[in-house]
């Protein structure tokens, strides 16, 4: 039976994943997708340690989540789309025109 | 056997989570996505929380990759051309590559530290717990009575979300 640290533990490799997946790519759509990864790794921590300590508290918390984090990627492809029509390309580094 | 599955399941959403940044096709990036919740999912049952591995493949893999995958069809979501060709990125990707890859294994071993300095703490097995946690009842007890406010309150978040999609989406803003 694997123990909590083995879920932390692959929960702070997801969430380094994401974090990875946030700095290092040039496309905002997997950017986003990175963001939902690092949301996946953090929802695994609350099962876990709802498992836990046995209460239903860590599943009902990512119900929440779950539904912040569909809320927010609708809005940020929304996002996505009006910015994309404004330039043609999907690279943030083409909306530089709040850089000073 | 739950540790072989646990080794399983971890290894599918690893290698998914890997892929997804790794893709330079974000239609790719977004079905590894699928693939990666997936391997969470079969972790949740691991756990044994049935509720959020159903929750998990209902919301997210079918409704909200189903809005990636359709944004990704309607942009024609163009394939980003870094120069991640050769099998050595970290040296070929130039100077942010370099960088990014090293602070991305400073942060990881700096995770990695903090988990295992909690002392190892085994997942109980016995009959009432499983029973407390798997139970779908005990979740909806305690969502609309203890968590009631915030239940409601996500109905008027989601309300909002999609107005607020629907008017940043409009052609003529």
């Amino acid at each position: 039976m694997p123990s909590l640290n083995h879920f932390l533990a692959l929960s702070a490799v997801l969430f380094t994943i994401g974090t990875a997946g946030v700095f290092l790519r040039r496309n905002l759509i997997t950017i986003l997708l990175s963001i939902e990864i690092m949301l996946n790794a953090v929802n695994l921590v609350f099962v876990a340690v709802g498992r836990q300590i046995g209460s239903v508290e860590g599943q009902i918390i990512v119900f929440f989540v779950m539904t912040v984090a569909a809320a927010e990627a609708a809005v940020g492809l929304a996002i996505v789309i009006a910015l994309f029509r404004q330039r043609e390309t999907l690279n943030p580094d083409a909306f530089t025109s709040l850089k000073w | 056997m739950d540790l072989v599955l646990f080794y399983v399941f971890a290894a599918v959403t690893v290698v998914a989570s890997l892929l997804v940044i790794g893709q330079r096709n974000p239609m790719y990036s977004v079905l590894l996505l699928i693939g990666s919740f997936l391997g969470l999912s079969g972790l949740y049952v691991l756990l044994d929380s049935p509720f959020a591995a159903v929750t998990q493949i209902i919301v997210y893999a079918g409704a909200i990759m189903v809005l990636f995958l359709f944004v990704v069809m309607l942009l024609n979501a163009p394939r980003e051309d870094p120069p991640l060709r050769t099998t050595l990125p970290v040296s070929i990707g130039g100077r942010p590559l370099r960088v990014g890859a090293i602070l991305g294994l400073l942060f990881l071993a700096e995770m990695a530290w903090a988990v295992w300095r909690v002392p190892a703490r085994a997942i109980g097995g016995d009959a009432q717990t499983v029973d407390t946690v798997s139970s779908v009842r005990q979740i909806g007890v305690e969502l609309f009575t203890t968590h009631a406010f915030a239940f409601e309150v996500t109905s008027v978040l989601i309300l909002v979300a999609m107005v607020g999609a629907v008017v940043l989406a409009k052609r003529n803003l």
